[in-house]
């Protein structure tokens, strides 16, 4: 069981920690140091987005994952992975509001209305919020953890709307390869547990699918 | 006595006139490449007397040959604002048979094979004929013109442009009384264009303007930028540039010029046409559907926290062609 032990070593959390903020140093190295292209803005506001959406990817992968694979040891690291969505989540709102609308709100709200792309985005992003602002453990106690994974099914919704605020993003130009690979991922880890729970409530209506 | 002063004697009127170093001595490249006859017979023997002299020197250094121009009087033709940095205005662009990326044209294009070049005039014309290179290069004389440049997406630059007002051309093809519109067909070559293959537009690409557009001494063919022979990332050897339009309208490595009586379809039109309209004049009046057009980013100046900059009416050059579009409805033909 080698890979357990990897797993379950006290430093695999911390290191994985370090592991995702990678990404951010990266993107503040190429900005500071003048690598971040002639449109640093634009650049800072698609990577954090494409950031988000990855580890989107990888938090939903987690439970597939750890069930194919028979390593229960990898549940420990959906929470970190899911605050890491988050975060890059907030990074790509703070970014466009900052660095596309000025930090006007006005503009910000006016744009919301306009912008069907937009407002996906938005809205999954405040779905994200208050999945965030739970994920600690006094928060499952006090919620029961059937309401809590009650409320964090809405992790699904966030993954629906933010591939369709990057498809209607990239629809006038006509060109959606890198949303079908994202498309493909999400339909393969949504998929999987829909069939899971086909199969269950197959078994025994009874009792509901677990994420 | 001592007077002080802070002028160092050095004044330039742009910065685009001042010719680096490594320019100049390119110089010799160009003149080494046209005496091998690539540009032609004509120009190469004029050329050939000074290659023979410079040859040892500069050659295959791979940058732009240089292609000066002098300063053009043309109202409205040199905004002194601060020019673009070169390398930005080389690295982020849009020439999607390259691929959609911002830097794949820069890529990508190197490998397009610009020599020979001819340029086909054809449709509702007097005189219809096929044009090389080197005859467009010398049917008029060069000048140098700094445009604004405000792309459909929101990002804006100041470019150094060297060319002609595509009037010039017109006027020798004499158009007929049925010729309203012009057609700019670009070229699509499958063995140097990666993205042809994606289908992303149709192509070959093709832009188009009212003939009245294409006449306004703004509308400008061109052939160098920053005082040299364009990258092909840029649209060489020959393209559009119409600066108060959004950025798709300036078609690049033009092949084909039509003249017609009915409106031509263009590309961008045909895939997405509440988004792109067939004037594409810039307007901060009239969103695009997905994002506001009301400002604007410079590219390299307006830094990462500085507020995006106003965008002006045609761009800023409302003087000189706002009375092409008076009594039109600007919300309906956008």
């Amino acid at each position: 069981m080698g890979v357990a032990r990897i797993l379950l070593h006290p430093a695999a959390k911390p290191a994985l920690f370090g592991v995702c903020l990678l990404p951010l140093a990266w993107l503040l190295g190429a900005v500071l140091t003048d690598r971040a292209g002639p449109n640093p803005a634009e650049y800072l506001i698609r990577s954090t987005g494409d950031w988000a959406l990855r580890f989107l990817c990888l938090t939903l992968a987690v439970t597939p994952l750890r069930v194919l694979s028979r390593t229960p040891a990898l549940a420990r690291f959906r929470r970190m992975l899911g605050l890491f969505t988050y975060l890059y989540g907030a990074l790509h709102a703070v970014s466009y509001v900052g660095f596309d609308m000025g930090l006007v709100l006005s503009d910000v709200l006016t744009d919301i209305g306009k912008r069907p792309f937009i407002l996906m985005g938005f809205t999954a992003f405040l779905l994200m919020t208050p999945l965030a602002a739970t994920s600690f453990n006094r928060a499952i106690r006090t919620l029961g953890s059937a309401r809590w994974q009650m409320l964090h099914k809405l992790v699904y919704g966030v993954a629906v709307l933010a591939v369709l605020h990057f498809f209607w993003m990239r629809a006038g130009k006509n060109d959606q390869a890198e949303v079908l690979v994202y498309v493909a991922i999400l339909t393969l880890l949504l998929g999987w547990r829909w069939g899971r729970l086909m199969v269950k409530n197959g078994k025994n209506p009874s009792s509901a699918g677990q994420s | 006595m001592i007077i002080k002063s802070t002028d160092t004697g050095f004044v330039h009127p742009v910065p685009s006139e001042i010719t680096p170093e490594a320019v100049y001595q390119q110089r010799r490249e160009w003149l080494r490449v046209m005496a091998g006859g690539v540009a032609g017979a004509a120009m190469a023997s004029w050329a050939a007397r000074s290659a023979m002299a410079q040859m040892p020197v500069g050659a295959g250094t791979g940058k732009p040959a240089p292609l000066p121009g002098t300063r053009s009087g043309v109202p409205g033709a040199m905004t002194i604002e601060k020019v673009t940095d070169y390398r930005d205005a080389t690295s982020y662009n849009n020439f999607y048979e390259f691929g959609t990326g911002k830097s794949d044209p820069a890529r990508y294009a190197p490998a397009m094979k610009t020599t020979p070049w001819t340029v086909e005039v054809e449709g509702a014309v007097r005189k219809p004929a096929k044009y090389t290179l080197e005859d467009l290069l010398g049917l008029s004389a060069l000048e140098e013109r700094i445009y604004r440049l405000r792309c459909v997406e929101g990002w804006s630059m100041v470019i150094p442009w060297v060319g002609y007002s595509l009037n010039e051309l017109i006027q020798r093809v004499e158009p007929l009384g049925n010729a309203r519109f012009v057609e700019f067909v670009t070229v699509a070559d499958a063995s140097a264009m990666p993205a042809l293959a994606a289908r992303i537009l149709p192509w070959p690409y093709t832009e188009a303007l009212r003939l009245d557009e294409a006449m306004n001494p703004l509308t400008m063919l061109v052939f160098g930028m920053y005082g040299e022979i364009l990258p092909n990332q840029n649209g060489a050897p020959v393209r559009l540039v119409i600066p108060w339009k959004y950025g798709y309208k300036s078609a690049k490595s033009l092949v084909k010029i039509r003249f017609t009586e009915r409106q031509p379809s263009t590309s961008w039109n045909r895939v997405a046409a509440p988004e792109y309209g067939f004037y594409g004049n810039v307007n901060p009046n009239v969103d695009h559907p997905r994002w506001s057009q009301s400002s604007e980013r410079r590219i390299g100046e307006d830094g990462l926290f500085a507020r995006k900059r106003k965008t002006l009416m045609f761009n800023g050059y409302e003087a000189q062609v706002g009375q092409l579009y008076a009594g039109m409805d600007l919300e309906k033909n956008y």
